[in-house]
């Protein structure tokens, strides 16, 4: 992976202030095409607060971000969504009385075109559409193997299949780079090897880049090519998987002092 | 070339049918009891009711797409009735005599009746559906009290006294298919992508909003449709009552309307249909219980709630079509068994 990627996301001096507290100061970052990005840190470092400002849900205070070198700031969530960024949630978040396909079929929404006449008087538009919405959706949902579970209600899917249709959702808004907030947080071990499966699937098929928020410090060393720390909001390591495992920096964020205890002994 | 090259799918289609069919069955029903003078001197009565019930339907299903698909509470419907039911009275009062034929002056009272009432929902919606829950309430109970204030002192409106001499321009017939075309429109809207949306956003309007679904545009939108079916709603009223007062329109009546709402089940049409009939026709089948009969309209509420907190059909809609279904297969199984039996 030595030739130059041209970036998809580009982050510049991003940062947020609540009050006097700064939430994220001074976050930099790239990510190429198809590149995945490990995003990592102690609880209530700023991870999620990243993921917040590069959707709109709030505006920074400084920087900027631009997405395949189009300005990002100012954009509202929905508007950020439509320019093709993605996001899951650390608690999922789907529409909990609605079934699996229609879960998948509202991230669609966009587009969709048939106007509200159309609707109303069940055009042919209207039923060209919604076939190809569902054939589509169908697909999306085949990915994440829950193809046979399109009719079930969505909060009675189990939680590691709620997981994936999160992300059958996002992938239906037809997304270039895919934030996923804890996508492993509470699977069991063959839960997240799934989810590993299905992270590489997307990528080969969809050219997309992924951002990644995760806990479980075996799987980001094992899949994301890239990784950046961040502690209290700032920026403290960024590297290769090797890299950041022997970096003091880190080390000391998570244990909190500078001896060389093994910081992933237990995986 | 391309597979879903699809016009409707045919069962769709089958279903469209046997519902038309149900629609029209009823309707003959009605006009077979009215017609025949089955009910002697009662006729006039029960048309009346069921005129009520009629107009009662849309405004409950138009505030059923607020409350059950959108998740928001709305106390302040009858402002929306009330701005329809005067915006028509005071056009054709002055269209009245104007040799225009009484069908089309009702086309167009219902018309400029719905329009006024969802132009006031754009101007309410817009800076009340920042708000959420027990503050919208709040918000679309004072709206429907500003209504109410004005109307008593617009000159237009009867100066705070009865508007009356409104043309009666509506006769059970024609509502009732009134009732029919608006309970259509609101069930292909609930149908079709842009329900799912609001149904998406009642949710989780995060969730909805990372999705790419423009929030505040589809509450506006739902906010703005079912204000104009409650302005429909008022202008039949006003057409059929052709006297009002601006103080119909309260807050109990309001309230009254969220009532059958919820007993009918929130988040069903069908449920709306059968809320607001029953409702409509309760107070009035309990007549012969005299003072006592608001009690035991109270009692019946009291019990629907126990027995069914979902309201009579929950979110659950009936199909017509499912019904026809299940009956077919049940007598083909009769008809299978029947063969195993003789062989």
């Amino acid at each position: 992976m030595s030739e130059v990627k041209k970036p998809v996301l580009e982050v510049k001096h991003l940062g947020i202030t609540f009050g006097g507290l700064k939430a994220v100061d001074d976050f930099c970052l790239e990510i190429g095409e198809s590149e995945l990005v490990g995003l990592i840190g102690p609880n209530g470092a700023g991870k999620t607060t990243v993921f917040n400002l590069l959707t709109g849900v709030y505006q920074p205070t400084e920087g900027t971000y631009y997405l395949n070198g189009l300005k990002m700031n100012g954009k509202r969530t929905h508007q950020v969504v439509r320019s093709g960024i993605a996001r899951t949630f650390q608690n999922i978040r789907l529409f909990k009385k609605m079934t699996v396909l229609e879960n998948v079929i509202v991230a669609m929404n966009m587009h969709m075109s048939y106007s509200l006449f159309a609707s109303v008087f069940r055009s042919k538009k209207f039923w060209r559409e919604e076939a190809e919405i569902e054939k589509r959706a169908r697909e999306l949902l085949e990915i994440v193997h829950l193809e046979d579970k399109a009719d079930y209600i969505a909060e009675n899917l189990p939680y590691g299949q709620q997981r994936r249709l999160e992300i059958a959702r996002a992938l239906a808004t037809g997304m270039k780079l895919l934030l996923l907030d804890e996508p492993a947080a509470g699977m069991n071990p063959t839960e997240t090897a799934e989810l590993l499966d299905i992270i590489h699937v997307i990528r080969k098929k969809f050219q997309i880049s992924v951002l990644l928020i995760e806990h479980d410090m075996s799987l980001v060393m094992k899949v994301c090519e890239r990784i950046q720390v961040i502690d209290y909001g700032i920026t403290i390591a960024h590297g290769t998987a090797e890299e950041i495992a022997n970096h003091p920096e880190v080390i000391r964020a998570y244990l909190g002092k500078e001896e060389s205890e093994d910081l992933y002994a237990d995986n | 070339m391309n597979p879903l090259n699809i016009k409707m799918p045919k069962e769709k289609k089958v279903s469209y049918v046997i519902n038309i069919f149900g629609v029209l069955a009823i309707f003959l029903l009605l006009v077979l009891v009215f017609e025949s003078n089955f009910l002697g001197g009662r006729t006039t009565y029960i048309k009346g009711i069921c005129t009520t019930a009629c107009y009662t339907i849309i405004m409950v299903a138009s505030l059923n797409l607020l409350t059950g698909f959108m998740g928001e509470f709305s106390l302040g419907h009858a402002g929306f009735m009330s701005v329809g039911a005067y915006s028509s009275a005071i056009v054709t009062n002055a269209l009245i005599g104007s040799g225009i034929p009484n069908f089309f002056l009702f086309l167009i009272a219902l018309i400029i009746g719905g329009f006024a009432a969802a132009l006031t929902g754009i101007a309410v919606g817009i800076p009340a559906l920042r708000l959420r829950g027990d503050y919208l309430a709040i918000v679309t109970v004072a709206f429907a009290e500003i209504i109410r204030v004005a109307f008593c002192n617009f000159e237009v409106t009867g100066n705070g006294k009865t508007m009356s001499g409104i043309a009666r321009l509506s006769n059970f017939y024609w509502v009732f298919w009134v009732m029919v075309v608006c309970v259509t429109i609101m069930y292909m809207f609930v149908r079709s992508r842009f329900g799912r949306t609001v149904k998406a956003i009642r949710e989780d309007y995060i969730a909805a909003a990372a999705s790419g679904i423009n929030v505040t545009f589809y509450k506006v939108l739902t906010f703005t449709i079912s204000a104009f079916f409650a302005g429909v709603g008022g202008a039949i009223y006003a057409h059929y009552m052709t006297a009002m007062i601006p103080t119909n329109f309260n807050f109990m009546y309001s309230a009254e309307f969220l009532t059958q709402v919820i007993i009918g089940g929130s988040g069903s049409l069908t449920g709306s249909i059968i809320g607001a009939t029953f409702l409509s026709a309760l107070p009035e089948a309990m007549r012969q219980f005299s003072q006592y009969r608001m009690l035991a309209y109270s009692i019946v509420l009291v019990l629907v709630m126990i027995f069914r907190p979902g309201g009579i059909f929950g979110t659950y809609e009936f199909s017509l079509t499912r019904i026809l279904k299940k009956l077919l297969a049940k007598i083909k199984q009769h008809k299978s068994d029947d063969k195993e039996k003789h062989s």
